[in-house]
């Protein structure tokens, strides 16, 4: 069982938790994810760590409630308790040799680019942060990013809050003006991801993806969430999550990701019946 | 003695019935039905069944207390080299091991030891159940086990049982490897792992789930904790692909991905999370007891199920047990078939699999007639999901932060076959992380010498200090 120390609300479905996990928190390194399980009939879902404290012995996450198992996780408050957690899973962020790089983060990606931002800022990167959302209510974490990097954009599709605009234009408007990035990495929805790394190509940019695949061990054992990297088969939880997004195959990723869609609608109305029931947290 | 030429009939569920639930197929015996079977047994003088178990249960002697009636003594003998009866009684191919070698199997059928195995585990728990465990007392030494699967339980259990202070560190969050991701509930029910599991809690082993050995934990943090011998149970979990195009599609799964939906996150009940899709023709590619097991889970789901597998009937890895009760449950067989290719639509979802018939040649580096590809044969079976249960292969997580402990050529974990001993000292292996998927008698089997040698080199240490 994993403890709640910790919990904030960010936006209307964004949450930040902060659980007991010691184990995790030992050896956790900025890029690697964990695997949860809310309950007993829980399913196991995987989330980049935003941070861990190995004094404490505790990790937090940012995760935005979007389905079945991530809202019954935001139910929790603290003092409540996760019952399973493992990790940390996949491969660290590489930070050695990086002088300069740009971070692209999109919606709720936002939230799993911040630790790598970070990171990469203290291990003395020179880090830009170009940081996008729909709208001014869903902005996440500006405070944050503004005191970890070096330059922040923040961006809004209509222009309520920052510049109007999309991640990718801003991206190449950084690169024209004659930025020199070792290194592009970026995090979000994996269309947003395809259409950064179209950006980058011409400029021969190392561009770096941290992908979200469906998961269930997290440990190499089902393959689950294999993705074509160069035609290579890879698995995202043991050979990633990040990989060299020139190389990745966007449309068979965004396939597999949409298998379960019609489950996990069906999933969201059944969690209105089952939350007054056994399930229950409030 | 009872002459009966053939095994005492057991129970089960109809074919047609069962292939729609997640029940267990076989009922086991009852009370009269065991004493019945243990009258066949001769107490034979040579013993040859304890030979061909691989953790040398005291067969005739159980058995002989089940014909007295004296089904508490048979627990006992039963259990003093066996930590998980109720499912080796289940899940054991016995016609390769303690059956294939009983005197009465040469004039007739064996005797059903693992039938009689079940019965007593089951007897047990039903009468007697495990709230008063004996829980022995503490030597002072620690030992650590990476992986609760049938080797890692079995080293527990002797290890707990000899006074060793037992922690085991599972990846998963529930203990049992094989037995709760792997093997369905209609095998094996899932109470009766948790039950023989709890049996080794109470003997006082502790279980931390949820750690990766290699991530979470690196197997020299384990000696600075205090940990005097560490043993290794992690298996052979990897699935194997084919590398055929197409293997990327959606509606593509491998067998441990689809059974552990299944098993280990309980995907065909509706008050579980874990969603899988409803296919409605699955192929399945394999011969294995894998193979068989996802077969009649797809089944069970719903599918109509289509076998694929490149050599004929005999050369099938299964159980014979298992093919004959996937048959009876309405799998179609395609056998000397073997998948070219993937066909999908324009949403990237499996539409139909081309496979190629084959002919068998000449006998290969296995012992079995290698399958030769019919040339202009191809043919297409259309369905919207493949299993692929070609097999697994070994995962190298702990090796990458383990310095000092070296791999076969295979991958497998270098490791002595009597001992366990690895190249690494105080470190210990066995089960499928050394072999490469085997069975799960075997790795109980090799659970049990690395105890053993676990025992002499701490108890070796001590006497060197």
């Amino acid at each position: 069982m994993h403890k709640i120390v910790n919990k904030k609300q960010l936006n209307h479905d964004m949450f930040w938790l902060e659980f007991e996990a010691p184990y995790v928190a030992k050896k956790a390194k900025p890029g690697q994810f964990i695997i949860f399980r809310v309950d007993e009939y829980g399913e196991r879902v995987p989330l980049t760590m935003a941070g861990s404290d190995k004094d404490k012995g505790t990790v937090t996450i940012i995760f935005q409630s979007v389905g079945r198992s991530t809202k019954l996780l935001s139910q929790l408050e603290v003092g409540d308790s996760i019952l399973d957690v493992s990790g940390p899973l996949g491969k660290p962020t590489k930070i050695d040799g990086l002088k300069r790089v740009c971070v692209v983060g999109g919606g709720t990606g936002n939230a799993l680019a911040y630790p790598v931002a970070k990171g990469l800022a203290d291990s003395g990167v020179k880090v830009d942060m170009v940081s996008g959302f729909k709208t001014e209510e869903l902005v996440v974490l500006e405070d944050e990013f503004k005191s970890a990097v070096d330059n922040f954009y923040l961006l809004t599709d209509d222009g309520s809050k920052g510049e109007k605009g999309f991640t990718t234009d801003k991206l190449k408007k950084l690169i024209e003006k004659g930025n020199i990035y070792d290194e592009v990495i970026t995090v979000g929805p994996p269309i947003m991801m395809k259409f950064v790394c179209e950006v980058t190509k011409p400029y021969n940019i190392p561009t770096v993806a941290s992908l979200t695949a469906l998961m269930i061990d997290g440990t190499g054992m089902c393959g689950g969430c294999r993705v074509s990297i160069d035609g290579e088969k890879k698995y995202v939880c043991v050979d990633g999550p990040e990989f060299d997004g020139q190389k990745v195959d966007w449309d068979k990723l965004i396939a597999r990701n949409a298998y379960y869609k019609d489950e996990e609608t069906e999933e969201i109305d059944h969690v209105c019946n089952i939350t007054g029931g056994v399930r229950h947290y409030e | 003695m009872n002459k009966q030429n053939t095994k005492t009939p057991m129970p089960s569920q109809e074919p047609n019935i069962r292939n729609s639930n997640f029940d267990e197929v076989a009922l086991g015996y009852d009370e009269e039905m065991a004493v019945n079977e243990a009258e066949r047994c001769i107490n034979c003088k040579n013993k040859p069944c304890v030979d061909g178990c691989p953790v040398n249960v005291r067969i005739p002697e159980f058995i002989g207390k089940i014909a007295e009636r004296k089904f508490d003594e048979a627990y006992e003998i039963l259990t003093s080299t066996n930590s998980l009866p109720a499912v080796c009684g289940r899940v054991c191919p016995q016609e390769n091991q303690c059956e294939g070698k009983c005197t009465r199997g040469r004039n007739g059928e064996p005797v059903a030891v693992g039938r009689l195995e079940r019965f007593t585990a089951d007897w047990h728990k039903e009468h007697r159940g495990n709230k008063e465990v004996h829980k022995p007392e503490s030597n002072g030494h620690k030992v650590a086990i990476i992986g609760a699967g049938p080797a890692g339980l079995t080293c527990a259990g002797d290890l707990v049982n000899k006074g060793y202070e037992v922690t085991v560190f599972e990846g998963l969050h529930k203990e049992g490897g094989v037995l709760v991701y792997g093997i369905p509930e209609f095998r094996l029910p899932k109470d009766i792992v948790a039950y023989e599991i709890d049996t080794l809690k109470k003997k006082g082993v502790k279980f931390i789930n949820n750690v990766v050995v290699g991530k979470a934990i690196y197997i020299d943090d384990l000696f600075d904790d205090g940990f005097e011998s560490v043993f290794i149970g992690t298996g052979a979990g990897l699935p194997k692909f084919m590398n055929i195009p197409g293997e990327d599609l959606v509606g593509v799964y491998s067998a441990n991905e689809y059974l552990t939906r299944i098993n280990l996150m309980k995907a065909y009940r509706p008050d579980y999370d874990t969603p899988i899709k409803k296919n409605k023709v699955v192929a399945v590619v394999g011969g294995g007891n894998v193979a068989m097991d996802a077969c009649r889970c797809a089944k069970r789901m719903g599918a109509d199920v289509h076998l694929i597998y490149r050599r004929s009937r005999e050369e099938m890895p299964a159980r014979n047990e298992e093919i004959e009760h996937a048959e009876e449950e309405g799998i179609k067989f395609h056998l000397l078939n073997n998948p070219v290719e993937i066909m999908g639509d324009e949403k990237k979802y499996v539409r139909s699999i081309k496979v190629i018939k084959m002919e068998l040649g000449k006998p290969d580096e296995s012992g079995r007639r290698r399958p030769v590809p019919v040339e202009g044969s191809e043919f297409e079976i259309e369905c919207d999901a493949v299993i692929m249960a070609i097999g697994t292969r070994l995962n190298a997580l702990i090796h990458d932060t383990t310095p000092g402990l070296d791999l076969t050529d295979k991958g497998g974990i270098e490791a002595d076959e009597e001992t366990g001993a690895t190249t690494k000292r105080g470190v210990y292996a066995g089960g499928d992380a050394v072999t490469g998927a085997a069975t799960v008698i075997k790795a109980m089997g090799a659970g049990k010498k690395a105890a053993s040698s676990i025992d002499e080199y701490i108890v070796g240490k001590g006497k060197k200090n």
